[in-house]
């Protein structure tokens, strides 16, 4: 099962080489990351998400807690949340392909960003499935190269990750 | 008035109350070394090797509940103490290391004697820092001592650039920490308590399951007491032992892979294993689909992620042991009448304890050969159990589990979860620090004890009368026992050479003793204990025993082969 977990941390030296090597050193997967700072600069956001199954990542989320820079560890499982990711494709423009590519970024609101004479570099945003759809639909005319920002998320309404300290863990939670 | 980053860091010592450091100078550490000079409210115990400064180091926590300290110089000084550090990081040890680091300005650049000791560390210590201006020092001390001995203790690694040790800055040593991503949480759930008690009072087959942080949270009276109430019989795991007193007729003895019958047994057939301060091990468990198959698990643990991680549990219970120990202690105080039933629910149960114990108790088989368990079970006997006991690693260490009988907490000083041949000899050293009047015993190996051997002159130097009981049988034992139970007695590697351990005791200005024949044992033992000065006893014991009863790696408890 995939997981999008956000996490508070402190914006210090260091947190990230502690988050990346607890990842490794239990075996756990990342399959993308995402951090910078946040509305307060004395915290930065990460964004990552994971596969494993329950109890996996049940480890993950009180591994994470038990960082001590960690603040706050939120997973998006139960949670109704936004998540966007962007990207960034160098596609083959060939004479006849030209006009398609355009259409098909028209269609997906995305734009091009540099072009050369036989290529075009695209930029798009969306989610999981908008960004599938849209490179299953380019890739027969040619990707040359293809880089992802991996997703970051929020959840929806006006519930938020508050930078509240990190208070006792509910232990019917914990189990 | 400015001071040096040495002196604030002199000061920040002596404002937390440090007593003790164990320590090995370097370039790297020259200014905090003289700022130390005369300071004789801090003992600075100079070790032979860094290792040895912080298994000494854990040794003093381990017997004292104090947190240890060591302090060494950069680059191999600082690599040296990693083995210490997992060591410690293993079994829960509150600890600070404080490694000298070279100038800021050369980190990054592969200057002499550099390294990157708080990146090595990382997955072995609870929390790290490197210091990089000398205003956040005094700060950082301080939230160090708070981290290694707070929630789950463990070691906390400071890295100081010389630069920063020799700038100068305002001391103020600040009285108390805050770390707004740091709190643990020491009450229990009280409906999670309450749950856990309903469970206890209708259980028939109910088994206290406890570890570590039941010594770690000095929580061995309300553990023993509530035993003891309820009529709860009591396994410990290594890192337990001492929990309860070992002669207790609730104590089961340790469980797995080297438990007894009886514990192994009871926990296989168990309707409620209580975990208190235990984290389900796989040398505790053995194969952890079958471990305590008929019962329901509550888990009381200071570390949420302990729970839940090895084995599912029915009823979590994050806490400190002592404090969900005095509640359960409290709901069965002001509910007298209801839990006066439970010794009666227990009672077939206990019978049938008493009858395991009865019919498979440990044992060896005795012959004309000197036995290594006769010599544990003599050093028992002749100190009534009133000694702190460190072991190496291997069969000296399973058979003290098995036969001395840890009767108070702090007394069974050993390297549980990492294994480290090694760590007994520095950390009795430690122990001997901390309690200078103190019977203070090694059990070791001839293999183990060459790991640290050196340090025979730190014990010379310092006076520290630590005894050391090699159980020298010509082999690494523990691993030639599997080599004769699971590869067909290929002994490859496992012979081994040792010098005359009584002459190297002797060149070291150390006294050393022979024993080779069960008739000389409390003779020679007693006259060890008697003298006032470290002692090396070589003990020559048949050389083919294996440690039994004995779980095969990833069979179930109940598959134990027998003596
Ligand atoms: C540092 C280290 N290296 C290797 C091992 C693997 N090991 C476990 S027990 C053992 C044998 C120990 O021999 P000895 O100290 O003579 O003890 P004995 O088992 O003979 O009592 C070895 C090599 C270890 N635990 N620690
Ligand atoms: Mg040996």
């Amino acid at each position: 099962m995939r997981h999008t977990i956000s996490l508070l941390v402190e914006n210090e030296f260091g947190v990230l080489s502690r988050i990346a090597g607890l990842f490794s050193g239990r075996g756990f997967n990342i399959e993308s990351l995402c951090v910078a700072e946040s509305l307060d600069p004395t915290i930065s956001t990460m964004t990552i998400v994971t596969t494993g199954n329950d109890a996996i990542l049940e480890q993950i989320l009180k591994q994470l807690n038990k960082l001590i820079n960690v603040i706050k560890v939120v997973d998006f499982k139960d949670i109704d949340y936004v998540s966007r990711e962007m990207i960034l494709v160098k596609v083959n423009a060939e004479e006849k392909t030209r006009a398609e590519i355009l259409r098909i970024v028209e269609i997906f609101r995305g734009k091009v960003i540099d072009v050369s004479s036989r290529t075009y570099t695209v930029m798009i945003t969306g989610d999981e499935d908008k960004l599938g759809a849209f490179l299953n639909l380019i890739k027969p005319l040619g990707i040359k190269e293809l880089v992802r920002t991996g997703p970051i998320a929020m959840a929806r309404g006006e519930r938020m990750l508050k930078i509240k300290e990190k208070t006792e863990m509910k232990e019917e939670s914990n189990g | 008035m400015k001071r040096t980053g040495a002196q604030i860091f002199v000061e920040s010592l002596k404002a937390q109350g440090i007593d003790t450091i164990f320590c090995y100078p370097g370039g790297a550490t020259l200014n905090i070394t003289d700022a130390l000079t005369d300071i004789s409210q801090i003992r600075q115990v100079v070790v032979r090797h860094e290792q040895a400064a912080v298994h000494a180091a854990d040794g003093y926590a381990r017997a004292s509940g104090k947190v240890g300290v060591a302090l060494v110089t950069s680059g191999p000084g600082a690599t040296n103490t990693v083995t210490g550090i997992a060591t410690a990081y293993m079994d829960s040890i509150p600890m600070v290391v404080f490694s000298c680091q070279v100038n800021t300005m050369l980190i990054g650049n592969d200057a002499f004697q550099e390294a990157d000791i708080v990146g090595i560390t990382r997955p072995c210590t609870k929390h790290s820092y490197l210091v990089r201006d000398v205003k956040d020092l005094a700060r950082i001390i301080k939230e160090a001592f708070h981290i290694a001995e707070s929630g789950r203790p463990g070691p906390v690694l400071v890295d100081i650039p010389k630069d920063v040790s020799s700038a100068l800055h305002d001391f103020k040593y600040p009285e108390r920490v805050h770390i707004r991503s740091y709190q643990p949480t020491y009450i229990g759930h009280s409906g999670q308590i309450k749950k856990a008690m309903r469970l206890i009072l209708h259980a028939k087959r109910p088994v206290l399951y406890t570890g570590g942080g039941v010594i770690s949270s000095n929580a061995s009276i309300e553990l023993t007491r509530l035993a003891e109430v309820l009529s709860i019989p009591v396994t410990n795991t290594l890192m337990g032992l001492g929990g309860i007193p070992g002669d207790h007729p609730l104590f089961l003895g340790m469980l797995g892979m080297h438990g007894t019958y009886a514990a192994n047994m009871a926990i296989t057939e168990s309707d409620l294993i209580i975990a208190m301060g235990a984290r389900f091990d796989d040398r505790a468990t053995g194969k952890t689909d079958e471990f305590a198959p008929h019962a329901k698990i509550i888990h009381v643990d200071i570390d949420p992620t302990s729970i839940s991680k090895n084995i599912k549990v029915d009823i979590p219970i994050v806490g400190d042991t002592r404090n969900v120990l005095m509640h359960m202690l409290k709901i069965v105080e002001d509910e007298k009448d209801t839990y006066k039933q439970h010794h009666h629910n227990v009672a077939e149960w206990i019978e049938k304890i008493k009858q395991w114990k009865k019919n498979y108790p440990l044992t060896y088989q005795k012959n004309s050969t000197l036995k290594p368990q006769y010599v544990i079970e003599r050093v028992f006997g002749l100190t009534k159990g009133k000694a702190i006991i460190t072991t190496e690693v291997g069969q000296n260490q399973m058979w003290t589990a098995q036969f001395f009988k840890f009767l108070k907490p702090r007394t069974c000083l050993t390297s549980g979860g990492l294994g480290t041949m090694g760590y007994g000899f520095p950390a009795a050293i430690g122990a001997q620090v901390a309690f200078p009047g103190s019977l203070v015993i090694d059990i070791a190996g001839d293999g183990s004890i060459q790991m640290n051997i050196q340090e025979l002159a730190t014990a010379v130097q310092y006076s520290l009368p630590v005894k050391v009981v090699i159980l020298n049988n010509g082999f690494l034992g523990m691993v030639r026992q599997w080599q004769e139970l699971f590869y067909e007695k290929r002994y490859t590697w496992t012979h081994l050479h040792s010098p005359d351990f009584v002459k190297v005791a002797e060149a070291y200005g150390a006294v050393g003793l022979r024993i080779n024949e069960e008739k000389d044992v409390d003779r020679i033992l007693k006259q060890a204990f008697k003298n006032n000065r470290p002692t090396f006893i070589d003990v020559h014991v048949s050389p083919d025993e294996c440690v039994y009863p004995m779980v095969p790696a990833g069979a179930s408890l109940k598959e134990m082969l027998l003596v």
